[in-house]
């Protein structure tokens, strides 16, 4: 019952009390009287009628002001508590009760209150605790990535489908250094969080070796698998997996995952074959001349009787067959030196981190001052750097024990092949043998001791060392000779500047999401997504007006990978307009020999496989693209979503939807703009911030996105 | 009467070896220079035993002792493979298709003496 219809009640109750005692006795009374007496009370009692009634009347009237009063108290004020409790419960945490009617609703009201403070506390402490261990989730992981980033070996973390979840650095330029066509465009194209390590590996090896790896852990051992694998481009690849374990639902760990470790075998493998080759061109090379040799002299010892003309022959024989021996050995020692010395693994380094390592040493162990002369930093050797800087050292700890030298200086130098590096210190000449001795004895720095020598240490590195004299300047030198390294490619340094922040090369959230292709029902922020922007000649594509740049990248699980990218100027075969050269900042110098847009749209289209398509005036973009569709024959049939009409989407009653005055609305900085790369990503961005409020308006996945986007104004404008 | 010997290599330095050696032990010796020549010679001087060099011009020694082989009526010659190749492999190859001996170089004239005289039963 309504509280209205309490009170009604209560009221009517009340009346009842007030006048149902006088009305019943009155009606026993007068039952019980007498005709005279009941005229005598009826003349008494009408005469004082008004006076009794209007006692009645304002007794009434002061019993309803007390029961207003008590309902609005404690029924109304009750009820109103409750709403704001109700509210505490839902929608605002920090809400309070205010104190106010009676004493006893008000010490509810406080108590209540203190209720919702121990609360609040309590969830407070919940959700603080779950924000520290989110983080340090977080935390382990970008630990992790960071790891990873580091190894020297590539490693991709896929799941059951083959979906990347992490790459690490070495492997992005490893698939990058295998990547097909011109690197500058694919470059990194095929590695990327969400896509298939398939583009790159063999799938059926790779299934193949899941299924090794199925079978061992079934047999329990240890699950870990090998192949060789062909690239496109002819390189061999060793392939090394082992799975990731999750587990299941009945507890047993099963396979969730997997970790490849990827070398590029084919450089060792052709030195290997290069050694093999020495060594048979030795051996099997030899053995006919030395045949030849060995028949001459031994029928020149068991019949010394010969004719002398025979005789004659015989030593013609030995003396040719030595002469040839010799210069095959010069010819393969000459071919194949290089790959004779490299026994021990050797690693390819800055000679000056040698020599800044060693210096360190010097003095932290032997608090001996060192100093460098003449440095060639970019020269690179082969070295195993710790033996090295341990020969260094302990050369450096020998001299000071015998000449006490107040310091010691480090000097870099090449000639050809071959790297010098020098110990240099000033003091008496040293005899030869004292130096044969520091070179054979095994190596000693104080208490630290290894089981080499100098002389291991030269010969493992294929090297030589000597003692030099400088006569004019009053010193001496050690001086290593070591072979040079060519240099490998370091792409890293364009890499890092994209990559501030924290590595992007992981997603481990992909390990649940196996499908990625687009279903047009899917959640908006469960794709795959890339965004692009293109810089053209001009306005008009149907026209003649032509790409000159595509700038792209990626959004994956929510997020935008600013370092999966696709970045490239395209030679538009046309002449540039000259008053659209301010807008895109792109010169005739730069176009010209870049590649033109029949190589650059296949590798882009490869680049958006399986991803929905965003950009800002999409049509535009589109318009671009389909033009080329009959001269290249690749369509770009996925879905689009424009970020210009989902903007009016959002906020219909915005005048203008320009990129810049969204940008500012959804309060995204972005540094620099006006480049094809730089506008996909605010694009991407501008998206991001969209989704929210997409589906505040209850437009959840892409179909709704598509079907919104028609039916806004802008949707009319055609290219 | 002395045993028949063919020798076939192309390389003159071991020739002129191998066959003063036989000539001296007493043996009837040929020569032939390449493959082809060598079975036009085992036909023409009809020799007891063969010196066969395995790396040869034209027909090399394995063609060569295949071909022999496939004559029933050549059943007896004797076959004594020389190569410079010293891989297992290919002393088995040369065993399996029918040489009787095989011997690699650089080999001990003595021992080939030996060997050759024990074949031919003249010990």
């Amino acid at each position: 019952m309504k509280a209205k219809y309490r009170f009604l009640l209560a009221i009517c109750v009340l009346g009842l009390l007030m006048t149902g005692p006088f009305v019943v006795t009155s009606f026993l009374v007068w039952v019980d009287m007498k005709e005279a007496e009941r005229l005598m009370l009826t003349e008494l009692l009408l005469s004082r009628l008004p006076v009794g009634t209007m006692m009645t009347m304002f007794g009434f009237a002061i019993g309803v002001a007390v029961l207003h009063k008590l309902f609005k108290q404690y029924v109304e004020g009750l009820l109103r508590m409750a709403e704001k409790l109700r509210l505490m419960l839902s929608a605002n945490r920090n809400f309070r009760v205010t104190m106010e009617g009676p004493p006893e609703v008000q010490q509810l009201a406080s108590a209540a209150n203190d209720l919702a403070q121990q609360r609040d506390v309590l969830m407070d402490d919940v959700d603080s605790q779950i924000a520290r261990a989110k983080a340090s989730v977080e935390e382990e992981k970008n630990r992790l990535a960071a790891l990873m980033s580091e190894l020297a070996q590539a490693v991709v973390v896929c799941n059951l489908d083959g979906r990347i979840l992490l790459y690490n650095n070495r492997a992005r330029l490893q698939f990058k250094a295998l990547a097909q066509g011109p690197t500058s465009v694919s470059g990194g194209a095929l590695i990327g969080l969400g896509r298939s390590i398939h583009s790159i590996l063999e799938k059926s090896q790779v299934e193949h070796a899941q299924e090794v790896i199925h079978q061992r852990l079934v047999a329990g051992k240890t699950a870990i698998s090998n192949f060789i694998t062909t690239t496109r481009g002819g390189q061999l690849l060793r392939v090394q997996m082992v799975p990731v374990m999750a587990p299941g639902a009945d507890g047993e760990a099963t396979m969730s995952g997997f970790v490849l470790t990827v070398e590029n075998i084919t450089r060792s493998l052709e030195q290997e074959a290069r050694r093999d080759q020495v060594l048979h061109s030795l051996t099997e090379g030899s053995r006919a001349a030395l045949g030849n040799i060995r028949a001459a002299v031994g029928n020149l010892i068991d019949y010394p009787d010969m004719e002398p003309e025979l005789r004659e022959r015989f030593l013609c024989v030995v003396a040719d067959e030595a002469a040839t021996m010799s210069q095959r050995l010069d010819q393969t020692m000459l071919e194949f030196s290089d790959s004779m010395k490299t026994r021990w693994p050797l690693e390819d380094m800055l000679a000056i981190d040698v020599i800044a390592a060693a210096q360190r040493r010097i003095d932290d162990k032997l608090k001996l001052a060192t100093k460098t002369e003449e440095l060639d930093d970019a020269l690179w050797i082969k070295a195993d750097s710790f033996s090295l800087v341990f020969a260094l050292v302990f050369l450096a700890s020998r001299l000071q024990d015998h000449y006490a030298p107040r310091e010691l200086r480090f000097r870099l130098t090449s000639e050809g092949k071959l790297a010098y590096l020098d110990l240099i210190w000033a003091g008496p000449a040293m005899s030869s043998e004292t130096f044969y001795t520091w070179e054979m004895d095994t190596m000693q720095i104080g208490s630290e001791a290894s089981p080499l020598s100098l002389r291991d240490v030269i010969d493992r590195h294929g090297g030589e060392i000597w003692y030099q004299r400088e006569k004019a300047a009053h010193r001496a030198f050690f001086r290593f000779v070591l072979p040079v390294a060519t240099p490998k490619i370091e792409a890293e340094a364009e890499d890092r500047k994209r990559g501030s922040g924290r590595p992007e090369y992981y997603d481990f959230d992909l390990f649940n999401f196996a499908d990625k292709s687009i279903d047009l029902d899917r959640k908006l922020s469960d794709l795959t997504y890339t965004v692009f922007d293109t810089e053209t000649t001009g306005l008009e594509p149907s026209k003649g007006d032509e790409i000159i740049q595509i700038g792209a990248a990626r959004i994956v699980n929510n997020r935008l990978l600013s370092q999966e990218i696709f970045d490239q100027i395209v030679d538009p075969e046309i002449p540039l307009k000259p008053e659209s050269i301010p807008i895109h900042g792109i010169t005739e110098d730069m176009v010209r020999g870049k590649p033109n847009i029949d190589i650059i749209l296949p590798a882009f289209h490869e680049f958006c496989e399986d991803t929905v398509l965003i950009a800002h005036n999409a049509a535009f973009d589109m318009r671009f693209l389909q033009l080329k569709e009959e001269r290249t024959g690749l369509r770009f049939s996925q879905p689009v979503l424009d970020t210009l009409l989902l903007s009016a989407v959002v906020h219909p009653n915005q005048e203008s939807h320009k990129l810049d005055v969204i940008l500012e609305r959804l309060g995204i900085s972005i540094e620099t703009r006006h480049n094809a790369l730089e506008d996909a990503i605010a694009t991407g961005e501008v998206f991001l911030k969209l989704v929210p409020l997409l589906e505040e308006l209850g437009i959840v996945t892409v179909r709704q996105a598509l079907e919104a986007s028609e039916k806004t104004y802008f949707a009319r404008i055609k290219y | 009467m002395a045993h028949k010997i063919l020798i076939v290599d192309d390389e003159p330095n071991i020739v002129i070896s191998l066959e003063f050696l036989m000539k001296k032990e007493g043996f009837e010796v040929a020569v032939a220079t390449d493959g082809e020549e060598a079975l036009a010679k085992v036909a023409a001087f009809n020799p007891d035993l063969l010196l066969l060099d395995v790396m040869m011009p034209k027909k090399s020694g394995f063609e060569v002792c295949e071909a022999l082989r496939a004559d029933p009526t050549r059943s007896g010659l004797l076959i004594v493979m020389l190569t410079a190749k010293g891989r297992d492999t290919e002393v088995a190859k040369g065993l399996a298709i029918g040489a009787d001996a095989y011997v690699t170089k650089p080999f001990s004239t003595k021992e080939l003496v030996v060997k050759v005289k024990e074949m031919l039963g003249v010990a």
